[in-house]
């Protein structure tokens, strides 16, 4: 039993909900990407036609992993792009530090990275004297706060326009104090043109890679991701390995989803299609090209045919946007780098299904998430078979953790609850005394309590159904 | 589907409707027996087992599961007043039996589950004649009826033949309650604040009742509304059903 994460989701989102400020950001802006995405898909049989589309292409994409990824090394070779290979975040970080200190970089612009995220890099490189500067707009507002994304896509999502407006008074040197949008952003763009133009290198994420062709594909909306992989001499790209598809084909209907779902948006800005380092006589564009392809866990998720469909994500986000927790407790509360829906499914089979626990309870298991995700993940049922891991030592199970997460009290709570409902008889009796005497159960009994600390005391009938059913029939209790 | 009407038909309780709304229940029951169903009623229901399947305590759902599964050896319908259990039923026995030497019997019973108002306007195709006064409603949509099931708009349609009943629309009808079984009490903190916020959009739409399909909905919402005083009065659908078409 994990004493100090068995309630962490429980008392952070508790800590959260308190917060009005937080609550009405979170709503406002995912009621807005609700209804965005709403309108790019006005024909429910289109959008189930391109979701069976993209979760045919992310399936067979991970059914052919392996020799795509050899595909994709070799593809990216040819290319003059470097490929590297790391099972954990500490050589993934490693690797990119040996890659910067080979080229004395010391000055780094960052494009957007949820993997980056995972591996805790900033800091990795900040503690080997390496500035690495966010330049995704959101990315950088919760940087010079110090804090983490809470939305894999609109990172300071969970702050209004009003907090930045005073944050960036505060923090950017010279700024003055004002709420128009359009002057916020100006003044993020003039310290961050600077820093494109005096980095050393440039780091940033991937959104497809492309096996056949050795493509890396970046969407983005600022074009800080083209800047950041093109401006400065070295370019570093950090993907998952699941990221890999196997020709440029099956991009376009995977990207026509991802942007609708993720923003509303029929198309980002900009999409950027990586195929190399600066070539001879061209006049642009990094010298050196680097992909680092992250496994952290990803392999052992990919050996079990069904939680293998979480590595089908395609990071919209979607998810987080149409949840009702999510919506009322915010990216934060959920103390890890995923948040939301696909957050509680990936991040227990990363960390351990026993030690994030309290993640997997933290879902009414509404089906929100599935019924809109775009490659049709059933995040639900992975709920419920990790929450079986969590407690069960399966001997055929490779889950992480797996059997960590049972406790003595629910193991005691269920075998009563079965030992009762199995045995109609006993369930009659105990059905015949709720009825009677249910009302007088006292407000402060355990469950109860917290029922009623929003609610009133739920009071059984004076009879059951079964009960008048039998009275009927003539068969009186 | 079929068109043929069986003249006999099994009721599946179901633990919140038998303990908590047994009024629901046996509308549900009279409602069926008016269009010419005879229902049997069998002894020894409880619990469909889904609080224990989905906190991940398989071998105690599948325990109880099948002594309810027995209660019902003839080939007839099933019918619940609930979308969420009829779900568990329908979609996720046969997953919980899987590999079980009783998966065939299973999965045969779980071809038989139906949601009520499923079977009253797929099954039956009944009629109802409005006999009651004017009256403005709301209708939450059950997560687990809706997306689980995949009810498709059956309640709605039986509430659209009642001419008198006004259906105002509930702002975020798609968003859960926040009860979620246990979720209710294993977050009571997140929980809670999603039925205020419910409570709130459900007054918000000046019905005089919210109508749902399941009983945990309808506890969790009634709570909330109740704690805070609202007259705005929760009902299932099947006893709502019933009063309109039966004058007092």
């Amino acid at each position: 039993m994990h004493a100090e994460t068995d309630i962490l989701f429980r008392e952070s989102a508790a800590k959260a909900l308190l917060d009005p400020q937080l609550r009405a950001n979170f709503r406002r802006a995912m009621d807005g990407l609700i209804t965005k995405r709403k309108a790019q898909f006005p024909d429910p049989a289109d959008l189930q036609e391109l979701r069976h589309l993209s979760t045919a292409i992310r399936s067979r994409s991970l059914l052919n992993l392996p020799a795509l990824l050899v595909q994709l090394e070799a593809a990216c070779t040819r290319n003059g792009i470097q490929v590297h290979w790391a099972e954990t975040c500490e050589q993934a970080n490693q690797l990119v530090l040996d890659i910067l200190q080979a080229q004395g970089a010391t000055r780094l612009v960052k494009g957007k990275s949820m993997v980056s995220e995972e591996m805790h890099l900033n800091a990795f490189l900040e503690s080997h004297g390496i500035e690495a500067l966010e330049s995704d707009l959101g990315e950088y507002i919760i940087q010079l706060d110090g804090e983490t994304p809470s939305h894999i896509i609109m990172p300071a999502i969970h702050k209004n326009k009003d907090q930045i407006a005073r944050q960036f008074s505060q923090k950017i040197k010279d700024a003055k104090y004002t709420e128009d949008v359009d002057e916020l952003t100006a003044m993020a763009r003039k310290v961050l043109r600077q820093k494109f133009l005096e980095a050393d290198a440039g780091i940033s994420g991937v959104n497809f890679a492309v096996a056949n062709t050795g493509t890396l594909c970046l969407v983005e909306n600022e074009g800080n991701g083209r800047m950041s992989t093109h401006v400065p001499p070295l370019h570093i790209a950090i993907m998952g390995l699941e990221k890999v598809v196997a020709r440029l084909e099956d991009v376009a209907p995977l990207y026509a989803i991802l942007t609708r779902s993720a923003t509303g948006q029929a198309v980002s800005t900009y999409f950027n299609l990586i195929s190399g380092p600066r070539g001879e006589g061209e006049k642009d564009g990094p010298q050196a090209v680097h992909l680092v392809i992250l496994d952290n866990g990803r392999s052992r998720i990919y050996g079990d045919p069904q939680l293998q469909a979480t590595l089908r994500c395609i990071r919209c986000g979607a998810c987080m946007n149409h949840c009702p927790v999510y919506t009322r407790v915010g990216g934060h509360a959920y103390e890890a780098t995923y948040p939301g829906p696909i957050g509680k499914i990936l991040t227990p089979q990363m960390e351990g299904v026993g030690v994030r626990h309290d993640l997997l309870h933290g879902s009414s298991l509404c089906g929100a998430c599935g019924e809109v995700c775009p490659v049709e993940i059933p995040i639900p049922d992975i709920l419920v078979r990790l929450r079986r891991e969590a407690t069960h030592q399966d001997p055929a199970s490779s889950v992480a953790g797996k059997g960590t997460g049972r406790t003595d009290a629910e193991d005691r709570a269920w075998r009563l609850w079965a030992a009762l409902s199995k045995r109609p008889g006993l369930y009659r009796i105990l059905t015949w005394f709720a009825t009677r005497f249910g009302w007088a159960l006292p407000s402060g009994a355990p469950l109860i309590r917290d029922w009623t600390r929003f609610r009133t005391k739920p009071i059984p009938a004076r009879r059951s159904l079964s009960e008048r059913m039998r009275a009927e029939r003539g068969t009186h209790d | 589907m079929t068109a043929v009407r069986p003249p006999r038909a099994y009721f599946y309780a179901t633990c919140l409707v038998d303990l908590f709304f047994p009024d629901a229940g046996m509308a549900g029951i009279q409602l069926l027996r008016e269009a010419g169903v005879t229902v049997a009623f069998p002894e020894g229901q409880t619990c469909c087992g889904q609080p224990a399947f989905n906190c991940g305590y398989w071998e105690e759902a599948r325990d109880v599961a099948r002594t309810q599964v027995a209660l019902f050896p003839e080939d007839l319908p099933v019918i619940l007043p609930s979308g969420s259990c009829a779900g568990m039923m329908k979609n996720h026995y046969p997953e919980l039996f899987h590999g079980q030497p009783e998966e065939a019997e299973v999965r045969a019973f779980s071809g038989r589950v139906y949601e009520l108002t499923q079977f009253l306007v797929e099954v039956l195709g009944v009629q109802l004649k409005d006999l009651g006064e004017p009256i403005k409603v709301t209708w939450h949509s059950s997560c687990h009826a809706m997306r689980d099931l995949g009810l498709n708009g059956e309640p709605q349609a039986l509430l659209a033949q009642l001419d008198k009943v006004e259906l105002a629309p509930l702002a975020r009808e798609h968003e859960c309650c926040g009860f979620g079984g246990t979720f209710s009490v294993r977050q009571p903190e997140v929980s809670g604040a999603m039925v205020c916020d419910k409570a709130a959009d459900a007054e918000a739409t000046g019905a005089s009742v919210v109508l749902s399909t399941d009983g945990g909905c309808l506890l969790n919402v009634k709570g909330a509304l109740d704690q805070k005083g609202s007259p705005l009065k929760v009902q299932h659908i099947a006893e709502f059903l019933w009063e309109r078409t039966h004058a007092r």
